[in-house]
């Protein structure tokens, strides 16, 4: 993966936009997502079945990974099985 | 990456929500976005390199806007004010192009350019029938989303590029998805060949903040449909609210009642210089109101500093003469750009100097189609002049190629200025360089009195800048005028404020 990639999600509806981060491996539900939705549903893993809500930001512990929501989805994000956390928001004034 | 992104997550969240309202019609995110993807569909069968909107703000722009992206083609909204022989050359710059809106001018401007030429109206109902149709569009890679031309004040206009990357950086940094609430819409009335009117499409899409577009602006149009969508935010530049404090005077007088902007919770204004008491004016008429001030280049996928509406409260209520300054800052940079004043050497000054404006940041583009204006470390010179202050505020001091060289000495038109409007008697004031054999150039001065006043001497004006500043910044020549030039966007047109030196008599005109 790399910044601008989208990732499907192999267990739901959900799709990702990678905003910044390389080469990890994102997982949703459980399961790796991939570029590609695979033809058959993967089963949901139920410790990673929180769901992930369109046009929040997914960050890992670290902030080297930031993912944007662009299609929601049952299953919830992880790295290596750490659950990923959403980006609380810098509200700016609206300056258009 | 790709802006599309942003209309049909808008669609997906809530598609019967209204995104946009113009000329009475009421379009939902759904509805946008089906003629969106029916545009794009028209425009990838048309063989054009680029999608041209020639005409005044309506959905068109937003629609064509997307579409274009949905096909993978870059979206050129041209300024229907240009004479016809500067449009003619940027329509063929453009050919072959699918352009919408005025029909009969760009068929008669460019006839053997291999066109695609439709109404607005043609479009709009060519778009909705396209959608229904079957067929899938390509994934898009084409990495171009918009492409600006400049007003080119010097040579012939430069075609800026805003990448796909560039805008999305610029909205995901500044916009949170689906943020605004239900009540929420935001007038916009700048034209959509502007960057603040393509942002303005963007932002607001994302935050699912409704649209009121008003195809073009006055001040009676303006405030009739403030009122009747009540509109809780507008974007105007300073010129425009100027007009409309002024006709809400009028009506008041003549009706007794004051037009109803009583859901208006925050102005946006930018796009050029903000008369220090027109601010000031504004924030006693609108207690409530919320100001923002906003700037930005095309080049820079719009704003990159913003003085935001606790920081106006703050600078208008403080005796600090520091902090009272910052009314007539733009602010602080967004938390995603650097920002740094340079020398002509291109060495970082710092803060309280002066010297020309430098940013960087993923939404800065930096680019023409004739040649990337970036440093090798990703630093985009604005040409813009001004200086930080302790805290990080920015100060504009007008355009680099403005500043005035007397005698090897680099003076900023805007000091001169900001120290003239200080008088009661000032309206307005533009300094320039002419051109002197002692000096190199020399300072003249165009003052504009304030209405039931009368102007200070010359030699009263002479001695409040040699007071204020140095004797070297003492105009040479005060020149009285009824007005300044500005263009419709309220830039002062400083090339036309020269010209009416060139040629006069040596001595005071004033």
């Amino acid at each position: 993966m790399k910044p601008g990639a989208k990732l499907k999600s192999a267990v739901c509806d959900a799709e990702v936009i990678v905003i910044r981060g390389s080469d990890v491996v994102v997982e949703c539900g459980g399961v790796a997502m991939a570029l590609d939705r695979p033809a058959e549903r993967a089963a949901i893993n139920p410790a990673f079945a929180g769901g992930t809500l369109l046009g929040k930001r997914y960050v890992d512990a670290a902030g080297t990974v930031e993912l944007l929501c662009v299609k929601p989805g049952q299953g919830s994000l992880s790295i290596g099985g750490a659950p990923l956390d959403v980006k609380a928001a810098k509200p700016l004034p609206s300056s258009d | 990456m790709n802006i599309s992104l942003i209309l049909q997550m808008a669609a997906d969240a809530d598609p019967e929500r209204i995104g946009l309202v113009c000329d009475g019609r009421r379009w939902s995110y759904g509805a946008l976005h089906r003629a969106a993807r029916g545009a794009a569909k028209a425009f990838a069968t048309s063989d054009c390199t680029h999608v041209a909107l020639l005409d005044e703000s309506s959905e068109a722009a937003a629609i064509a806007l997307f579409g274009a992206a949905m096909a993978g083609i870059p979206y050129v909204p041209l300024n229907y004010r240009l004479a016809d022989a500067d449009l003619a050359a940027l329509l063929g710059r453009i050919a072959p192009a699918f352009v919408i809106g005025d029909a009969d001018r760009a068929a008669r401007l460019s006839p053997e350019q291999g066109h695609t030429i439709v109404s607005r109206a043609g479009f709009i109902v060519e778009a909705e029938r396209l959608a229904d149709t079957e067929g899938e569009l390509d994934e898009p890679t084409e990495p171009i989303a918009v492409q600006i031309f400049t007003s080119g004040t010097t040579a012939a206009p430069k075609a800026a590029l805003l990448r796909h990357t560039n805008l999305l950086a610029y909205i995901l940094g500044t916009v949170e998805f689906g943020s605004a609430a239900p009540e929420e819409a935001a007038q916009v009335c700048v034209p959509p060949y502007h960057i603040a009117g393509i942002a303005a499409l963007l932002s607001s899409i994302y935050a699912t903040r409704r649209i009121l577009l008003l195809p073009a602006f006055d001040p009676d149009a303006w405030l009739t449909l403030a009122a009747s969508e009540r509109a809780t935010s507008a974007f105007l530049v300073p010129t425009m609210l100027g007009r409309i404090i002024a006709r809400m005077d009028v009506v008041r007088r003549e009706t007794g009642v004051a037009p109803d902007l009583s859901a208006l919770q925050a102005i946006a204004y930018g796009g050029g210089r903000m008369p220090l008491e027109l601010i000031e004016h504004a924030l006693e008429l609108f207690p409530q109101t919320g100001f923002t001030n906003a700037y930005g280049l095309t080049e820079t996928s719009s704003t990159i500093a913003l003085l935001g509406p606790e920081e106006h409260r703050a600078a208008f209520r403080s005796a600090d003469p520091a902090i009272r300054a910052r009314l007539a800052s733009v602010g602080r940079p967004l938390p995603t750009v650097e920002i740094e004043i340079r020398d002509a050497d291109g060495l970082a000054l710092p803060p309280g100097a002066s010297g020309e404006i430098y940013v960087r940041g993923d939404q800065v583009s930096g680019e023409y189609r004739e040649r990337r204006a970036l440093d090798a470390e990703g630093w985009f010179p604005t040409r813009d002049a001004g200086w930080l202050d302790e805290e990080g505020y920015l100060f504009l001091g007008g355009r680099a190629d403005d500043v005035i060289v007397r005698g090897g000495e680099n003076i900023s038109p805007g000091e001169i200025e900001d120290v003239l409007r200080t008088h009661a008697a000032i309206a307005d004031a533009a300094a320039v360089g002419v051109p002197s054999v002692e000096w190199g150039e020399a300072v003249c001065v165009a003052v504009v009195a304030r209405p039931g006043h009368d102007l200070p001497s010359p030699d009263a004006l002479r001695n409040l800048i040699k007071e204020r500043l140095r004797s070297s910044r003492v105009p040479e020549r005060i020149l009285a005028v009824d007005a300044l030039p500005h263009n419709e966007m309220g830039k002062l047109l400083r090339r036309e404020v020269r010209k009416l030196f060139s040629g006069g008599s040596q001595g005071p005109t004033h």
